[in-house]
């Protein structure tokens, strides 16, 4: 069980367990809150020197994504960088990377919060503010029903911490794909509005759908 | 120097003789470490020099006293008030803590009193402000309290550092240390950097017993609640007494079982490092003035808080360590040559073997101890950054100050310079940070590259990581605050839940803000607030008294009746452990196959065997599911049996699995979690508040994962394994007891033995992240899906 499929608004969605979102009728994956280029933003701001290794290791495990899914379009769905100046300053070799793997395939960032700006022109695709195309992509929750992330949700599972989608009514809502990023539970305040009830898909070595409210919570001895 | 005429009057007019350890610390030329028993006027001998020096007083700070304990310094300026009254010394005595507002901070930066009275911690933020030369410049004596409790961990190693910065700072400086009985008392010498040693004398052997209860000790737990009653007739009997319990939890829930039978309402009263300062100052006042007579306290009232009047402690279950035993007994009448008088109450009945074996080891005075290795690099990673905080160094001097730190005296240039270069730029293989350097060599002086980050580093000063604590307040505007709780265990409350702290029922509604809000809830059965006490495990000579004590039949009479029962039978169905034979019995319970290993290595050693014995049965495909490591024993359960434990306890097997399990394991990942935090890694304290859960938790475990995979040979990662081996893997401990059994004795049996019966009702099962859980978590998922009504 690499990905869980699933219906939302509509579309038939495969979670996969890596923590892309695939959609099989139109050949789209889609990534969120990538984060690339946290670690230098942190030490450009004087703060911890952090293992400057996120970057690659987000980019590999993004490779093994569109090798296994070989998409038509890639879209990032905001927070790709971890601030513009990060997006701007990336080395040549990530930027011909991520060039190499939009080769033959359309790339579509969404900006995000943390990167409200152009994109680096050194890098493929275009830019949008929002995606509307038989579902809505956006960067944060809005007007349901939409696809989005910005919120790094995670959840516990057997005892582990797991990153999560969410699947409401209104929102369907992806894990964050960088190494160096958060979570936020699934029972937050936040989240718990945005989707009281529905199920949460935890990544990990697979996919394991979990329901969101309703049932009480049990855990493995 | 000798004592004044003024002093010697004053001496008598308190009907008092100065001691004679008092007078050779105040003739002592140099550097001197002060052993003496509690009671035995060590911190005024202490202080006698520091007084006699102050006669006419110049402005200045002229005297340093770091203690462990927040509640140490205030409870010392306290005691100094009246010698500096009555003899109108015209000496300014202050503390300086992390409770200390920051208005008499800044003051103390610029106008700093004679005697200063701190924390290591304390010390050494006050090293990394610009001021420090001005400061300390005039530092004439250093007053190490509790040296023993200090040399025990990082803190200590952090405080020499801090001693080696005033040295180069004072030239002049004089030490004393000043500390409890130790089994080595030159090592501690050498510790402190190397010092003449004054023993005081000892005092009489005190009157210790266990105290004798109505019901039997219980198979299995460590709340010792059964004993309340005969404890709280203990209390009555008694003036004043201590109920020392060793962790939060167990001294929040043996308070309640307290106050749950005390009839007569005789004022007892609660102390742990959880509760809010000022719930923790209001219980020391009262005890000061002979308000209480009782406290439940765990290590926080484990120094020395002088409050004369105590005659009883009890300590309420194993003391896993005799040295800190004799500690706690010293806590009993602080009048010097009177007996302590001290009981102790083991939780359990493995427990009342050790309680039995500590005994005896009191009465022949044989401490126990394990001597610490050098000192740890990350202590000197933060030390190197904070020492930038303060200005400009150079690498070379900063490298021969440091090497006059005890701890680090055989520090190589080559690791040094492995600290600095993580200071400056991260130390990794990759070199990405050099525009962004943390410190940079200029004109041959190492600096900040952006001055703003001393903000930062000094808000993260320290090295006691604690898991995340939260604070509890109640309901409500301007609700009281009750005290902390563990972040991991408020993740896992739900409104209306409820748990135990500060000796109440309360029930949780809402996390606000980074704050438990809770509501009173007296009729309500609590949960059990699961606060991070420190898992001390029982040292390696207690577990040998022990082992050798369940081995020997004959013996066996110095135990109480139901105990002698339960080994006899357990001689009759199994076998007894005892020395120079490693005892393991398989057996069939509730589905499940269950590997009992007596291993008596303590807690953190057994634990590491689980992981690695576990190990060894996942790829032999025997499906283990779980384990659980007490002081004494370990437990394994599995799909299929163990017929043979020698290939799980293969010496070359166990270490080969060192290096690949561990490194992949929680328990690594926690001592990585540790020195990343305090090496300067990851910072715990960010201006303008807490960091956010969400941003909290991308948190050292993919640090961890990445350096293992993109930087395995990155500095962290050696001081990670170097720490693991020593510390919570304790793999040395898993050496030595397979250097001292001879042979195995494994035992096939039907059912569940005697020894092992306990051990099936133990909490803290650690399960097996292997395939069987893959599985599980499966099943748990679909089982969810299925109630849901989803699948």
């Amino acid at each position: 069980m690499t990905s869980y499929t699933f219906d939302f608004a509509g579309q038939r969605l495969e979670a996969r367990a890596a923590g892309t979102l695939y959609w099989p009728a139109r050949g789209w994956l889609i990534v969120a809150d990538m984060h690339l280029g946290k670690s230098e933003r942190m030490a450009r701001r004087g703060g911890a020197l952090l293992p400057p290794y996120e970057t690659e290791a987000t980019l590999e495990r993004l490779e093994a994504e569109i090798a296994a899914t070989l998409p038509s379009v890639v879209v990032s769905l905001g927070d790709a960088f971890d601030d513009d100046a990060a997006g701007r300053g990336l080395d040549d070799a990530v930027c011909a990377r991520i060039s190499a793997l939009a080769q033959g395939r359309r790339w579509v960032w969404v900006s995000g919060n943390h990167d409200p700006g152009a994109i680096c022109p050194r890098l493929p695709g275009t830019d949008v503010a929002e995606l509307r195309d038989g579902l809505v992509l956006r960067h944060e929750a809005g007007q349901g029903p939409d696809v989005s992330g910005h919120y790094h949700p995670c959840l516990h599972l057997a005892g582990q911490r797991r990153r999560c989608f969410m699947v409401g009514r209104d929102h369907l809502i992806l894990p964050a794909f960088g190494a160096y990023t958060g979570g936020l539970e699934t029972t937050s305040p936040t989240l718990a509005a945005l989707v009281p009830h529905g199920i949460a898909i935890a990544c990990g070595q697979r996919a394991l759908a979990v329901p969101i409210g309703a049932t009480p919570r049990r855990r493995l001895a | 120097m000798t004592l004044p005429p003024a002093f010697q009057a004053w001496f008598a007019r308190q009907g008092w003789q100065p001691h004679p350890h008092q007078i050779a610390l105040l003739q002592a030329q140099g550097d001197s470490l002060l052993i003496a028993p509690t009671g035995g006027g060590k911190t005024l001998a202490g202080f006698l020099p520091s007084l006699v020096d102050l006669v006419d007083a110049q402005p200045g700070l002229h005297t340093l006293y770091v203690s462990p304990l927040k509640a140490l310094t205030a409870d010392i300026a306290r005691n100094l008030a009246r010698p500096v009254a009555d003899l109108g010394l015209r000496v300014r005595v202050e503390d300086r803590t992390g409770d200390t507002r920051s208005s008499q901070r800044a003051r103390q930066r610029t106008d700093p009193p004679h005697i200063l009275l701190t924390t290591p911690e304390s010390l050494a933020l006050m090293l990394s402000y610009e001021q420090a030369p001005q400061i300390f410049g005039s530092l004439r004596r250093v007053v190490l309290d509790e040296l023993h409790a200090l040399a025990e961990n990082k803190r200590g190693d952090q405080l020499m550092l801090g001693l080696s910065r005033l040295r180069a700072l004072a030239p002049q400086l004089v030490v004393t240390g000043l500390s409890a009985t130790v089994e080595d008392p030159d090592a501690l010498a050498d510790f402190m950097g190397g010092a003449e040693v004054i023993h005081a004398d000892p005092g009489p052997d005190p009157d210790i017993a266990m105290l004798p209860t109505t019901a039997p000790s219980p198979w299995a737990g460590g709340n010792g609640h059964y004993s309340a009653p005969d404890v709280l007739k203990a209390i009555k009997e008694a003036g004043t007494t201590i109920v020392f319990i060793n962790t939060r939890a167990q001294a929040e829930l043996f308070f309640q079982a307290l106050w749950a039978i005390n009839d007569e309402n005789l004022p007892i009263g609660l102390h742990h490092g959880s509760l809010a300062r000022e719930a923790r100052q209001r219980v020391e006042a009262a005890m000061a003035a002979g308000a209480l007579r009782a406290v439940v306290a765990t290590g926080s009232l484990d120094l020395g808080i002088d409050w004369g009047a105590v005659d009883l402690v009890i300590q309420v279950g194993a003391p896993r360590n005799v040295k800190r035993l004799v500690q706690r007994i010293g806590r009993a009448n602080h009048r010097y040559n009177a007996p302590s008088k001290a009981r102790i109450v083991p939780a359990n009945r493995f427990e009342v073997i050790e309680c039995v074996a500590a005994l005896e080891a009191v009465r022949e005075r044989d401490l126990d101890g394990d001597p610490r290795g050098p000192g740890p690099l990350d202590v000197l990673c933060q030390h190197i950054l904070l020492t930038a905080c303060a200005g400009p160094f150079d690498a070379g001097a900063l490298y021969h100050e440091i090497r006059r730190a005890g701890p680090y005296a055989a520090l190589s240039r080559a690791a040094f310079d492995d600290c600095l270069h993580f200071a400056a730029t991260g130390g990794y293989a990759l070199r990405a940070y050099d525009r962004w350097q943390r410190l940079m060599e200029r004109d041959g002086l190492w600096r900040l590259r952006d001055p703003r980050a001393a903000r930062d580093l000094r808000m993260n000063v320290g090295t006691i990581v604690e898991a995340e604590m939260l604070k509890v307040r109640f309901r409500g505007r301007g609700g009281a605050p009750l005290g902390e709780v563990e972040e991991g265990f408020a993740a896992t409350l739900r409104p209306g839940d409820t748990f135990l702290i500060g000796g109440q029922t309360v029930r949780y509604d809402a996390l606000r803000e980074m704050v438990v809000e809770v509501t009173k809830q007296p009729t309500k059965e609590p949960r059990i607030a699961t606060y991070s006490g420190m898992k001390l495990a029982t040292s390696t000579q207690l577990s040998h008294r022990v082992l050798a004590l369940i081995g020997d039949p004959a013996h066996h009479p110095a135990l109480p009746k139901d105990t002698q029962g339960w080994l006899a039978l357990q001689a009759k169905v199994s076998t007894l452990p005892r020395p120079g034979v490693l005892v393991s019995e398989s057996f069939p319970h509730q589905g499940r196959w269950h590997f009992a290993l007596y291993g008596f290595a303590g807690r953190n050693a057994l634990q590491t065997l689980g992981l690695l014995m576990t190990r060894i049965m996942e790829e032999a495909g025997q499906g283990p599911l779980g384990f659980l490591s007490t002081d004494y024993a370990l437990l394994i359960w599995s799909l299929d049996p163990v017929t043979d434990p020698a290939p799980l306890l293969d010496r070359e097997a166990l270490r080969e699995g060192l290096g690949d399990w561990l490194a992949g394991n929680a328990v690594m990942k926690r001592t990585f979690r540790n020195v990343a935090i305090i090496s300067g890694l990851i910072q715990r304290n960010m201006p303008g508040g807490r960091r956010t859960g969400k941003q909290a938790t991308f948190s050292s475990d993919i640090l961890y994962d990445t350096l293992r995979k993109y930087d395995p040979d990155h500095l962290l990662l050696r001081i990670t394994a170097d720490e693991a081996r020593r510390g919570l893997v304790d793999f040395g401990r898993i050496e030595e007891m397979l250097d001292r059994s001879d042979r195995l004795e494994h035992r096939m049996l039907d059912r569940v033995t005697p020894l092992a019966a306990p051990l099936m009702l133990e909490f803290g099962r650690v399960p097996i992240a292997g395939a069987g859980r893959e599985r599980l978590a499966e099943a748990e998922a679909a089982a969810l899906m299925a109630e849901a009504g989803l699948a």
